[in-house]
């Protein structure tokens, strides 16, 4: 028998308060278990708004934390950019939810597990963001994967069937991927921690190098499924196809702030040495990123499979700024996120208001010819669409140009010039397909014959939160400047 | 006076937003109401404007994004008074003229949008918000050609937004560039063009941004290789759209050359004096040829003003203060005159239905008044001297004449071509026997129309005769420009070139 020495660990020392906002969402989901457990009647406006209020006492919690950042043996790390992305995450999610509100009736918001695992799903990715450690990121990953999984099939169509079986089955050779990794800088490194491992290799100079690199390969592989970065893209537009428009809009964000933020953790510990093969694997991967998708989205003829294009068009765009990895480029990236979140709430929210149950008019939920002429009939949503898909397309004074505009100068001043002309000329070539709806919109005529209403799924709540959205997207040039002071606060404070 | 320059920029913007409230029946009293107003505030402007000041007034600053250097930075000089003034002037005028039935309110709405970003490009010195107005009038156009336009107005709408947009969006990163330079340089960063107008940049640096600014400009002059949008945007817009477009939008490109390329970067601009030249000559005399083949009216203007932008460029690269200055009058003035022949044609277009010039042939027998404002347009367009359009020409290949004589005589051929298919064109339309039979009973022009021509007409020939109060405030701004230009140069050959190009009766002073 070995002899173990009794635990004795002081409550203090596990510093609780770095996981209290995901307790939050966690209670929160096992509170809205309980009530249905209860009552079977209630109505899913209660849930949502119980999960509103959950993720607003989450934030709450959040943006008081003043403490140490290291907490349970160095699990958990609490730095600025953790506390950032949570503070996007749980913003996203807040969003997102509202949106549920819908007038139509769906399967999905029949179940309140479908808002218990919403916010399960919230607090895996918080776990995800705020560790450096690859086993705890691997479970925050996994729980919000698996929830995710889950929600996407309760939409209970074919399609969405699907979705979900095609992201799980993906999604588990991804999660594989990253075991793999893992394993592999364990075993070079005897650690798990990204900090230690950052030391290690540095100490030891990047000793058994081919090793190390095939470790690399299969983290990009894994981090490159959930950020949908080409060539690990595949899923994505079926995916967000057999989605909900809102569920889509959520997925186009919030995991990919998650996956961000591990890729930054993980990047930079290459990309500071000066590695010049993963840069150039970066670079490739990055410039396919956004080249690519914004090729193939030229010929799509449905709003939501274009906008699951453009979105990982969007995504590679984002990933530059870890390419470049100076503090301004991190800054630009959390910009260019944070803006991202406001116009593609726009975006996917205005197609989700106009999702019908008639599934048979047209070839897809959002086909472009469904928008045909919809200035003359409903003008108001037309406009609100042009205006999101033209901040889209990064016009100026819209929201998501100051974000292309930081990223390009970050890339302008860092030396990568190269990478500025493939950005802009990306930016050019996602112009056309972003003015296609437009053109639906304001330059055709209605199609003959069409009985289709719009704005069918729209209450008001919903149109109270997209006006918002609009107003911010309009005035966003009096927002930069104080939230670039907020990100590059905490941003500078973990040391990016 | 204190926000003069503002309120210029953001009151169609107001009113249009206002607009919205406005029933159908009664927009078109209100847009002209609205454009009317701003006219006479850009009046208002000149009236206090300073023309004894080289330099910039009226000038405006609110922080925006302290933090990247982006400032709203407005003010104006001699060089962009009178675009401004061109602007809100031929806005006014194509609305009072205006004949679209279809959707009006929408086209009156647009059309106050788009006056907002022209004004504010010609007035913002900030490059992030130059660069802002410039994008955002892609907007309003792209909608004018894409709704009201003819039949294969959404391609035209596309291609024309698509071309400007992937141009300036290279101008930018040039932007972007420069700002970093200045962060460098100074340890602020900056977008001000004034602050920028202090920094000395090596030659390798400029020839480079130089290059990345041709891309935004070019494009929207436009010049050779890059004028195939303009063609099927001139022709498938509807009127008010082409002229805005010829008065206002391709005069933003030249006024970008003269405000930024110039000024910033004067060692690029004179080592690419005889490539742009070259450029320019080839769009005077390849697109005059167009023009003769053309078999449409609006085609034929349309290419026309893609040379007579050649001669704008022209005058603009020979760096001096004649050719700079004339340049600029023949901006304002092929502004008015291009702006008057699309009203022309889109009169005629209203009656008939057809722009094609087969179908016409006689018209000077049914209506004498149309046929009398379009030889007058006509002569002005050719540069016939005592009309307004000679004024800017000559002083431009004056301009280049102490340049390169030999190219100046190439472009001299612009006048002869001109005067080549612009007479064909009006002698096949308005001379003859009156064959066709629909042509018959055309009702000469009247009411809003003759509203909107006469100023037109009064204008050519008023400033023909005395171009003086336009051209002093010019002249006086573009001599500073030339000074700046001969500071900032770092290699001595360029200021050798400068002051060569400068040195005969009127230039330097």
């Amino acid at each position: 028998m070995i002899d173990v020495a009794p635990i004795s660990i002081e409550f203090a020392s596990l510093n609780f308060g770095t996981i209290v906002p995901m307790l939050v969402a966690i209670v929160g989901a096992l509170v809205i278990l309980c009530i249905d457990l209860a009552n079977k009647k209630l109505d899913k406006s209660l849930y949502i708004m119980l999960t509103v209020l959950f993720l607003i006492v989450d934030l709450g919690t959040l943006l008081g934390y003043s403490g140490d950042v290291r907490g349970f043996f160095d699990l958990m790390l609490v730095d600025g950019i953790a506390i950032l992305s949570q503070g996007v995450i749980v913003v996203a999610a807040l969003v997102f939810v509202i949106t549920a509100m819908s007038n139509l009736r769906f399967q999905e918001y029949r179940y309140p597990e479908y808002f218990a695992l919403y916010l399960f799903m919230v607090a895996g990715f918080q776990f995800m963001v705020s560790s450096d450690s690859l086993i705890l990121i691997f479970v925050g990953l996994e729980t919000a994967s698996m929830a995710l999984y889950t929600i996407i099939a309760m939409h209970n169509r074919r399609n969405a069937l699907e979705a979900a079986i095609k992201y799980f089955t993906m999604g588990a050779l991804a999660t594989a991927f990253f075991a793999f990794g893992s394993m592999i800088f364990y075993a070079i490194t005897g650690t798990v921690e990204l900090g230690q491992i950052s030391e290690i290799l540095v100490a030891s100079n990047f000793e058994n190098y081919p090793m190390i690199l095939i470790g690399v390969i299969f983290m990009l592989g894994a981090l490159g499924f959930k950020l949908s970065l080409v060539p690990y893209h595949t899923w994505l537009p079926d995916v967000y196809e057999g989605s909900t428009a809102a569920l889509a809009g959520f997925m186009s964000i919030v995991p990919k702030m998650a996956g961000f933020v591990v890729a930054l953790r993980f990047f930079e510990i290459f990309i500071s040495s000066g590695d010049i093969y993963v840069e150039i694997i970066l670079y490739v991967t990055v410039v396919l990123s956004m080249t690519v998708p914004n090729i193939i989205a030229l010929v799509q003829t449905d709003i939501n499979r274009m906008l699951a294009y453009s979105s990982i068009s969007n995504a590679g765009f984002a990933m530059s700024a870890i390419l470049i990895g100076t503090t301004q480029a991190t800054n630009a990236l959390f910009l260019y996120w944070i803006l991202f979140l406001i116009t593609n709430f726009g975006a996917f929210t205005m197609l989700w208001l106009n999702r019908s149950k008639d599934y048979d008019s047209f070839d897809s939920d959002h086909s472009l010819d469904k928008y045909s002429g919809l200035i003359k009939t409903s003008p108001f949503a037309a406009s609100m669409m042009g205006l999101f898909l033209l901040s889209l397309a990064g016009l100026p004074p819209f929201a998501l140009f100051w974000g292309k505009m930081y990223l390009i100068g970050s890339a302008v001043n860092a030396g990568y010039m190269i990478l500025a002309l493939v950005m802009v000329i990306n930016a050019g070539i996602a112009g056309y397909y972003y003015l296609k709806p437009i053109v639906y919109m304001f330059l055709k005529d209605p199609i003959e014959g069409n009985k289709t209403k719009y704005m069918e799924n729209a209450t008001t709540p919903i149109k109270a939160l997209i006006g918002f959205c609009a107003i911010i997207t309009i005035l966003s040039i009096f927002l930069i400047e104080p939230l670039l002071e907020i990100i590059s606060y905490y941003v500078q404070i973990s040391g990016y | 006076m204190e926000h003069i320059l503002s309120i210029l920029i953001f009151f169609p913007a107001f009113a249009a937003l206002i607009g919205f409230l406005v029933k159908d029946d009664s927009i078109r009293i209100y847009g002209i109401v609205v454009t009317a107003i701003e006219f006479v505030l850009s009046l208002l402007l000149w009236s206090n404007f300073d023309s004894t000041v080289a330099g910039m007034q009226f000038l405006e600053t609110i922080p925006m994004i302290s933090a990247y250097g982006i400032n709203y930075i407005v003010g104006i000089d001699g060089i962009s008074l009178f675009l401004v003034i061109m602007t809100t002037f031929m806005t006014m005028i194509s609305i009072i003229g205006l004949s679209e039935k279809r959707n009006l309110k929408h086209l009156l709405i647009t059309v106050l949008f788009l006056e907002m970003t022209m004004v504010g490009v010609f007035l913002a010195l900030d490059a992030i918000i130059f660069y802002l107005f410039w994008e955002l009038s892609l907007v309003p156009m792209l909608y004018i050609i894409g709704a009201w336009g003819g039949n294969l107005r959404i391609y035209a709408a596309i291609k024309f937004f698509l071309y400007t947009f992937i141009g300036s969006l290279i101008m930018l990163v040039g932007m972007l560039y420069l700002g970093y330079v200045y962060f460098q340089t100074t340890g602020n960063w900056s977008f001000s063009l004034q602050d920028w107008n202090m920094m000395i940049l090596p030659f390798d640096m400029q020839f480079w941004l130089f290059i990345a600014f041709f891309c935004g400009f070019a494009i929207k002059v436009p010049m050779f290789p890059f004028h195939t949008w303009l063609p099927y945007a001139h022709g498938q817009a509807p009127t008010i759209g082409s002229v805005l477009l010829a008065a206002v939008l391709l005069k933003m490109g030249t006024y970008g050359f003269v405000r930024f390329s110039l000024p910033l970067f004067p060692d690029a601009s004179v080592y690419f004096i005889i490539p742009m030249a070259i450029l320019a000559l080839i769009a005077i005399v390849y697109t005059a040829m167009v023009a003769y083949a053309q078999e449409d009216m609006k085609q034929v203007i349309a290419y026309s003003s893609v040379s007579h932008m050649g001669v704008i460029i022209l005058g603009i690269f020979a760096l001096n203060v004649e050719g700079i200055g004339g340049s600029i009058f023949l901006m304002i003035s092929h502004g008015i005159v291009s702006g008057a022949l699309f009203m022309l044609v889109g009169v005629i277009y209203d009656r008939r239905h057809t722009k094609m010039i087969k179908d016409f042939g006689g018209l000077a027998l049914v209506m004498p008044k149309f046929a009398t404002i379009f030889a007058i347009m006509l002569m002005a367009s050719i540069g016939l001297p005592l009309t307004i359009g000679f004024v800017g020409e000559f002083l431009s290949l004056l301009g280049f004449f102490k340049v390169s004589p030999v190219l100046t005589v190439i472009a001299g051929l612009t006048i002869i071509l001109g005067a080549v298919y612009m007479l064909v064109m009006y002698k096949k339309s308005f001379f003859g026997p009156l064959t066709n039979e629909a042509n018959k009973n055309l009702e000469d022009v009247k009411g809003k129309e003759l509203v909107a021509l006469i100023p037109l007409v009064a204008l050519v020939v008023i400033l023909g005769v005395y171009p003086k109060p336009i051209l002093d405030p010019i002249n006086r701004s573009v001599s500073q420009l030339v000074e700046v230009m001969q500071i900032k140069a770092v290699n001595p050959s360029t200021k050798a070139k400068i002051l060569e190009y400068n040195t005969t009766a009127g230039g330097a002073k």
